[in-house]
């Protein structure tokens, strides 16, 4: 079961180092070929500072950050019954390799249906460059199911 | 390429974006590149004692390829927000086809905006994300 004591925690602020491999990997998984995504020399040549990092790989930083201040044990998530049940981002700037990204999350709210049988934790995750620029907001919304049903 | 604000009309479609299919060695592939390690998409007995019979594929590789259809219809600066509900789970060896179309056109902060209906589908057609975005043009 979700801990509720954790609605409204504010995680401490986690530095992510953006790197070029790893957004190359992204992309081969992604079939992402393009040069302005994979070739430093023509990203700069596109007017980019360097790789530009793909839409989505906002929440591949926080996947990748190793101390979020919380853990999923913590929250009481168990990855045997975990669903992803939604993602947004809104964009305010692109984000490149080599970039330092501090990402601040927020659990914003915890709830269930069905009894109990479904429970929600909704998560904002606020994004900002090395130059103190607000970069993006992530919301996400996980969904742990309880193949038992409703529990106490 | 360049769109024109003025050339879109409401309801009309993106090209599809056909990716897939997602062996085992794409989801290798994206539990490396994207830094979810969970398990249930690369290791069977995983999946097998978790009851779900196989594994099957993350819900943000879905939502990366369809990432790619928006970003190759508009440069990807002017994609303003992407949001999308999970809406079933991708088996392995599913194909995805990524489906978009344009739903309103407005303005707003000084640009002209569009927002487009987003999806994803699978082989027999089930609908595994539904979404929306907000791009200027």
């Amino acid at each position: 079961m979700l801990n509720r004591d954790y609605l409204g925690f504010v995680a401490k602020p986690v530095s992510v180092p953006v790197e070029a491999g790893q957004i190359r990997l992204f992309n081969k998984a992604i079939g992402e070929k393009r040069p302005v995504y994979n070739d430093e020399t023509a990203a700069r040549a596109a007017g980019h500072r360097s790789l530009l990092a793909p839409p989505t790989f906002g929440n591949c930083l926080q996947q990748l950050a190793t101390d979020v201040g919380i853990t999923h044990e913590d929250v009481g998530l168990d990855f045997r019954y975990l669903l992803h049940g939604e993602e947004s981002f809104t964009y305010h700037g692109p984000i490149y390799a080599g970039d330092t990204i501090t990402l601040q999350t927020e659990i914003t709210d915890m709830y269930d249906k069905k009894n109990g049988a479904l429970e929600f934790m909704v998560t904002v995750t606020r994004a900002t460059n090395q130059l103190g620029e607000l970069v993006q907001e992530r919301r996400m919304v996980t969904v742990m199911r309880h193949p038992q049903g409703g529990q106490s | 390429m360049t769109l024109n604000y003025e050339d879109i009309m409401v309801g009309d479609e993106l090209p599809e974006l056909v990716f897939g299919p997602v062996s085992r060695h794409i989801l290798a592939l994206y539990c490396g590149g994207s830094g979810d390690h969970n398990p249930i998409h690369v290791d069977i007995d995983f999946a097998k004692k978790a009851g779900v019979g196989d594994v099957f594929a993350h819900g943000m590789l879905s939502m990366a390829v369809l990432g790619r259809l928006l970003s190759e219809w508009v440069p990807q600066e002017q994609i303003r927000e992407f949001g999308v509900r999970f809406t079933a789970i991708t088996p392995v060896n599913s194909t995805i086809t990524c489906h978009g179309k344009v739903t309103q056109k407005f303005e707003q902060d000084d640009e002209q905006r569009l927002r487009l209906d987003l999806s994803t589908t699978i082989d027999d057609g089930t609908v595994t994300l539904a979404g929306t975005a907000v791009v200027a043009v």
